[in-house]
């Protein structure tokens, strides 16, 4: 996991549903390829021609309602967004980018502390979300139970890590 | 303790636990439908290769219910191979409807069980006393190969409905008023119990579409305290030994909130947010291309039954469509022994096939720019349905119904009895 990512803000606001992140349409696609080429797209069509590695998605309150899938935080990891910044997030998207390696950080107050487009950097070693200017907000630590998973890139390597053990003893 | 907490803690052997603890628990049953192969992928990519245990596995080809691209026919056809490699039996082909349904007509729901589908309208199965919750594919995969998750207990809020729900007014217009008033986040990471005098009128087929909806306020999780009501359906489905929790006297509930429904007006969730919830009054004369009348949430024996009955010896709309969508073969074949199948496609209605549908925006009664749409399904969010300027109005059945027979939105109170 990256300590330290910088980049672009993309700001949105609040309640950004998965058929605004990731339309059911598209769900039927298995390739990260093809998974790819629509994240954002029901909110933003034009998104993944500009979004950059370690862009910066901050949203309000409820990011990732709705839908319970997983292409949603597959999309934004393959597109290269490095991570999401919200006032909360709904449970189902939060599991799912944690368990992808996709750090998803509730950052209260965050969506009016940043403008769209400028370039942001968070630490997430020290807590801290800067800009040009200096820091502009904290982010709580990770859980211990998260922290683990982010670490091994996503719980998939956990899981594995953990059956191979099993199947040595 | 809670009800669901004694049910989390008898699941991850426990005596008690508490709010806010991450717990391992055992999973009764795990469902995976069509649109998540990447459930077995993960399966695979975490180096496994037998399932746990398969009798506690579920699978339902049910969003693309029969398939409409070659992508999903390859899909679906690699789910049936892996339940026949793995031993699952409960592979509930393209006949059998959408899973939430199947899992209740087949009395596979019950108190005391965890259910787990990558679906996230599983909290459902909280009106027969169970702890349901949709998770995503590589969350279900770990239950594939451990036959456990772990799970964050939750604060636990009670929300009581109290009154007699007046004419016209369905479970569907309770909850969109709660949500309406509480918002689309009220109950993030929470579980939401549903009580008061209120739901001593509601049949599980109401209470079904209650739980089903308190996923559009965040919930993780909804529970019913089993009842007669509950029992009359266990007794006729259920063969299943099963254990009712109850919840001690002097548990704290994190918040409690009432409504009186005794004055509630059917209730209409505008465009482009659940919570965006108003009167009927608010849209009468409203046009609508399309009305549609299914889903996990309102596509249930009972909701046809009122849709037949406001349609009996009458027309839809000329320039309106109604589609209908039953929830599951249980639901489609008690619908034709009704008659109600018959009067509805006389009265020009447009059957699909039981399965999800255009509830989620995929294939069959897909909206395109400009058009308007009421429906008695759970989201209205941009493009759920199709184009993304469409619009889409949440209404109980008989406001769907009601709908479709006038080509506008009507107050259904006029059309049912």
């Amino acid at each position: 996991m990256e300590k330290r990512i910088s980049g672009k803000v993309f700001l949105f606001g609040k309640n950004v549903d998965t058929d605004q992140i990731y339309p059911g349409r598209f769900v039927e696609y298995t390739d990260v390829e093809d998974i790819k080429k629509y994240a954002m797209h029901g909110a933003d069509e034009k998104f993944i021609e500009k979004v950059n590695n370690g862009d910066i998605i901050i949203a309000g309150t409820n990011f990732g309602c709705g839908s319970s899938r997983e292409h949603a935080a597959i999309t934004l990891k393959a597109a290269g967004v490095g991570v999401v910044l919200a006032e909360s997030f709904a449970r189902i998207f939060y599991r799912n980018a944690i368990n992808l390696g996709l750090p998803a950080i509730i950052c209260p107050g965050i969506s009016s502390l940043v403008k769209d487009n400028e370039n942001l950097t968070v630490d997430l070693e020290k807590g801290i979300v800067s800009n040009e200017n200096g820091k502009i907000a904290s982010i709580e630590p990770f859980s211990e139970y998260v922290l683990n998973i982010l670490e091994h890139g996503g719980i998939k390597e956990l899981i594995k890590k953990q059956l191979k053990k099993e199947n040595n003893e | 303790m809670h009800a669901i907490e004694k049910l989390l803690a008898k699941k991850a052997g426990k005596q008690s636990v508490n709010t806010g603890e991450i717990v391992n628990c055992y999973i009764d049953m795990a469902g995976i439908n069509d649109l998540y192969l990447q459930t077995i992928r993960s399966f695979f990519e975490m180096g496994a290769k037998k399932v746990y245990d398969p009798s506690k596995v579920i699978m339902f080809l049910d969003h693309y219910a029969p398939a409409s691209t070659i992508q999903q026919a390859q899909n679906q056809k690699e789910f049936r191979e892996f339940c026949w490699d793995q031993g699952i039996d409960l592979l509930m082909d393209i006949d059998q409807g959408v899973c939430h349904q199947v899992l209740a007509d087949k009395g596979l729901a019950y108190p005391g069980e965890i259910v787990v589908i990558t679906d996230s309208h599983t909290t459902t199965h909280g009106a027969f006393g169970a702890f349901g919750t949709g998770v995503g594919a590589t969350d279900l995969a770990i239950i594939l190969v451990t036959g456990k998750l772990w799970f964050r207990v939750p604060e636990i809020v009670k929300i009581n409905f109290e009154g007699v729900p007046p004419k016209g007014v369905y479970a569907k217009d309770m909850i969109l008023h709660a949500i309406g008033e509480l918002g689309a986040d009220f109950a993030v990471y929470k579980a939401v119990e549903f009580s008061g005098s209120a739901l001593k009128h509601l049949s599980i087929s109401e209470r079904m579409a209650m739980c089903n909806m308190s996923t559009e306020m965040g919930a993780k999780t909804s529970y019913i305290q089993p009842d007669e009501i509950t029992m009359e359906f266990l007794e006729k489905k259920v063969t299943k030994e099963y254990e009712i929790f109850h919840t001690d006297e002097d548990f704290k509930y994190e918040e409690e909130v009432t409504f009186d429904i005794t004055n509630l007006k059917p209730q209409i969730a505008a465009p482009f947010s659940v919570d965006n919830v108003f009167d009927v009054s608010e849209f009468i004369g409203q046009e609508i291309d399309q009305a549609y009348l299914g889903s996990c949430t309102g596509g249930r024996a009972d909701d046809i039954a009122i849709a037949a009955k406001i349609l009996k010896d009458k027309k839809v709309a000329p320039r309106t469509r109604f589609v209908i969508v039953p929830a599951s073969k249980g639901v489609f074949l008690e619908a034709m022994e009704n008659g109600d199948v018959q009067t509805l496609v006389t009265a020009g209605a447009t059957f699909v096939t039981p399965g999800c549908a255009a509830c989620l925006g995929t294939h069959q009664g897909m909206l395109t720019s400009g058009e308007r749409c009421i429906t008695t399904t759970n989201r209205n969010f941009p493009g759920r349905m199709g184009e993304v300027s469409a619009k889409i109005f949440l209404g109980s059945p008989a406001a769907v119904a009601a709908a479709a027979l006038e080509g506008k939105i009507v107050d259904p109170t006029d059309y049912t009895n």
